[in-house]
């Protein structure tokens, strides 16, 4: 009792009074899905790869988007990355160059010679992948990765299916597929060219556990026009298919591609690099409801591809075909006016859309086919147990994005039918909208940054001439995503808490809340700028 | 620039801390060994802008002077918050004045170590609006003209808000507070002269003057640092905003700072020697009924027939002080 005068209680830390008690609403961590992730068919964790390629650390980015999809440099260039276009970052100025980005680290993994880590313990089972193409390489890489022995067989002589006879060159260089596929191979699936499966069942005989068909669709779709004897009538199929023969297509001067699809374009685009004089589109319904990507058609046409909307190819003649006029009826269907024109033309390419072979099906019981495409649950089974099918047999989006989505989700249910188990995917989190950021902490880019953000979108959405982004503006790029509904550790939280209730456990491991102290104010939850702070109410 | 530069990253620019920032680049506030002058358990309200802001302040003069530091605190939120016997929130030397004389307490600490040669220990005054504006005022303009070694720091909340919410001479116009009810044609408080004492304090012409908020942590860091780099009588003005008494929602006190600072209704620059040498300019210039709109205080404004003359008002005072202290960038 050694105190100074009137001093009755020793001096006392505030720590003794635990203001937690207080509360009525409590905050939480949560990581909420960024629309980004949300829209990508393939399944990737945009902003999680994002995350590591801010800070500089290349190899670990590219170590988690191949988490997902083993194709980044092909995705990179051939990708129609509608993540962009649900990208928040819109709303603000421009998307981040998610496209641009990936192609950067895909181009990064083949110049260093990154590896896929090693697969799981080996399970003992073989699976059967028919098609060389993206449904068939994803399901066959995911399907090593979970310990199965993946066999993929390809009729053709190259491996990439659509990727390779489908997508023009300047558009997809073939040594990026080449390197892509090897760093498949070397991950120990066996590849197995020029073998065409006719019959599933006898092919499954060899020893398989369970198949996946990735076929695609190569056949051309046909519409009958009457044509005279001299003309020539060629399907977008072949033509693309002939590029990657030793003959280029003869095509003519005067070149007429027959529908609205991003294949017509392809064509259309390929036509005039191999010098045609004039390369016209003819689609039968307006621009607005062209099938085609809109930059697909800016591109054509600045490259100097004309199109011709609400036209339909009535006859095709010696050196020219009949137009006939459309107009929109009430319901937006086009209806003939009567109204014909002339145009010019030394070939007409058809580009009407693909139907795939079935034949190989045949005989499979419980397999059912239908509208041309094999008929495929939520799992991507068929109805013959064992037998998996995605990419574009088993749709009717058919993207290169899809195929590598439909792979993915295939090997994950493979993988679980083999096992004995039924595939559940994990709950998909809360999506984290436009209004939970706090926009105010991201800084707009300065001006003098805008003529180089100009030329990342070129580069990122034209042709393969322009190259891709070198490290400093693929850097800026990746540090312009706003990490949406996912804490990227801007210590925020930490910093306005007026009552040191947050603690920062480290880089990496972002942070807790001291629900001892926590007098629930919210401020944590209002300026976190990504919104991965949710406010819950406390059970009283 | 009166902001701390930062690299140009995309990303958390304007956040507390951010990963992709050098350590020493980051705020005093994102370390992982901050000093946290004020701990936790203090009793102030939910969402407390003082708490906040008192932290940010004392953190940033203790790593200015390499944690030795003293501080004077007037009477007021900040002193019975923080201090009911015989807990104490701070983790610093801390006296308690009385209402009026933290300034004096504060100058009498600083000559007491000139005196002992102990001139690495530094002094700071602390107090709310209270106890600055209006009844410490005679002390602090004394300090300020003795140019005495003493960083003043004012917590301007806009009242007396632990005893009940009455008006101070910092009140601003039209808020209403329990003595200045919204009655009457002119409901609210009058609109009177005003008393900035920032300006007041540049017409003693002291070395360093300076006002902040708590929503812009890297602004407010910068300028205590500078303050204690120099030596004499300095002061800083922070807005700090009270849930209470301005009827906001707790988790909205950093939102109302900044709508202040962008509205312009609260100046934010630096002066030296009575010279106002940089201020921080608006960033999306916004109308202040969206500064206004949200606060009980000002919900008289916004009833059945809205005080479209007094807004009208309230926004020629922001307009003043965009054109007075030039809050926007020439020509926008």
């Amino acid at each position: 009792m050694d105190k100074p005068f009137a001093i009755t209680l020793n001096p006392g830390s505030s720590l003794a009074n635990h203001t937690g008690s207080w509360r009525t609403t409590r905050p939480v961590y949560v990581d909420r899905l960024p629309p980004c992730n949300a829209t990508c068919p393939a399944g990737e964790n945009i902003q999680g790869w994002l995350l590591h390629a801010e800070s500089g650390d290349y190899e670990k980015a590219w170590r988690a988007l191949v988490e997902n999809n083993p194709l980044p440099a092909i995705m990179g260039r051939a990708c129609y990355h509608p993540c962009e276009g649900a990208c928040n970052r819109n709303r603000l100025d421009e998307a981040v160059g998610i496209n641009s980005v990936e192609r950067f680290l895909g181009d990064e993994a083949i110049r260093n010679g990154w590896r896929f880590d090693k697969p799981a313990a080996s399970s003992g089972k073989r699976v059967l992948v028919i098609g060389a193409g993206p449904a068939g390489l994803s399901a066959a890489y995911h399907l090593q990765r979970l310990g199965h022995q993946a066999v993929i067989v390809d009729a053709a002589e190259h491996a990439g299916g659509m990727m390779r006879y489908g997508i023009p060159k300047y558009r997809l260089p073939r040594d990026i597929i080449d390197a892509e596929v090897q760093r498949i191979v070397d991950l120990g699936v066996e590849l197995r060219l020029n073998t065409k499966v006719t019959n599933l069942a006898e092919a499954m005989r060899e020893g398989f556990d369970a198949a996946f068909l990735g076929v695609g669709a190569h056949i051309a779709k046909r519409a009958y026009i009457p044509a005279g004897d001299a003309n020539k009538v060629l399907d977008a199929v072949s033509v693309l298919r002939g590029m990657e023969g030793e003959d280029t297509p003869l095509l003519g001067r005067h070149v007429v591609v027959y529908g609205g699809g991003n294949t017509a374009i392809d064509v259309a685009r390929t036509a005039k690099r191999l010098g045609a004089e004039e390369s016209i589109i003819v689609y039968r319904r307006t621009r607005e409801k062209m099938p085609a990507h809109d930059f697909e058609v800016e591109d054509a046409l600045k490259e100097g591809v004309s199109i011709k909307w609400l036209s339909t190819i009535t006859e095709a003649g010696e050196s020219d075909i009949m137009v006939e006029k459309m107009a929109l009826d009430a319901n937006g269907f086009p209806q003939p006016t009567g109204e014909y024109e002339r145009i010019e033309a030394d070939t007409l390419v058809l580009a009407l859309g693909q139907d795939t072979d079935l034949s190989l099906l045949e005989n499979v019981p419980g397999l059912v086919t239908g509208n041309g495409i094999v008929q495929v649950d939520a799992t991507m089974m068929t109805g013959h147990p064992g037998v998996f099918a995605g990419g574009d047999m088993a749709g009717n989006e058919r993207t290169i994005t899809v195929a590598v989505g439909h792979g993915k989700k295939a090997a994950k249910a493979m993988d679980a039918w083999l096992r004995g188990e039924k595939f559940a995917p994990p709950p998909k989190p809360e999506l984290a909208t436009f209004e939970r950021l706090n926009t105010w902490y991201y800084s707009d880019a300065p001006k003098t940054m805008r003529p180089v953000l100009d030329i990342i979108r070129r580069q990122s959405t034209f042709e393969e001439v322009l190259g891709g982004l070198d490290e400093t503006n693929a850097q800026f790029e990746a540090r312009r995503c706003l990490s949406c509904g996912n804490c990227f550790e801007c210590d925020n939280c930490y910093g306005v808490c007026p009552d040191n209730a947050v603690i920062k456990l480290g880089p990496g491991n972002r942070f807790k809340f001291n629900y001892d102290y926590c007098k629930g104010c919210g401020m944590c939850a209002a300026e976190c700028p990504c919104g991965a702070i949710a406010v819950v109410a406390e059970d009283i | 620039m009166s902001f701390q530069p930062i690299k140009f990253y995309q990303t958390g620019t304007f956040t507390v801390g951010n990963r992709l920032l050098a350590p020493q680049e980051r705020s005093v506030q994102a370390g992982e060994k901050r000093y946290n002058s004020l701990n936790s358990g203090h009793r102030a309200c939910q969402g407390c802008g003082e708490a906040l802001g008192a932290r940010y302040a004392i953190d940033a003069a203790m790593e200015a002077c390499h944690g030795k530091l003293i501080a004077a605190n007037a009477t007021g939120c900040l002193e019975v918050f923080s201090t009911p016997y015989p807990e104490t929130s701070w983790q610093i030397p801390w006296v308690h004045s009385l209402f009026g004389n933290a300034a004096a307490v504060a100058t009498g600490m600083a000559a007491a170590l000139k005196v002992k040669g102990q001139h690495d220990i530094r002094v700071v005054a602390q107090g709310g609006d209270g106890g600055t504006t209006d009844i410490g005022f005679g002390c602090l303009s004394g300090m300020f003209e003795r140019n005495d070694d003493v960083l003043y720091i004012c917590y301007d909340n806009g009242g007396y808000m632990n005893t009940g919410v009455q008006r101070s001479s910092a009140t601003p116009p039209a808020a209403r507070t329990a003595t200045t009810m919204a009655v009457g044609t002119e409901p609210g408080n009058a609109f009177g002269q005003g008393k900035f004492v920032p300006a007041i304090a540049m017409a003693h012409e002291i070395p360093y003057v300076a006002t902040a908020t708590v929503a812009d942590l890297r602004d407010l860091e910068y300028k205590v640092t500078k303050a204690m780099s120099i030596r004499g009588a300095r002061y800083i003005h922070i807005l700090v905003p009270c849930p209470l008494g301005w009827g906001t929602a707790s988790q909205d006190t950093i939102r109302m700072a900044r709508l202040a600072k962008e509205t312009g209704v609260f100046p934010v620059f630096e002066a030296e020697h009575g010279e106002v040498t940089a201020v921080l300019k608006i960033r999306k210039r916004l109308p202040v009924e969206e500064y206004l709109k949200p606060q009980k205080r000002y919900a008289h404004l916004f009833g059945k027939q809205p005080r479209v003359d007094t807004i009208a008002h309230i926004q020629g005072l922001a307009d003043k002080n965009i054109r007075k202290y030039k809050l926007l960038e020439e020509g926008i």
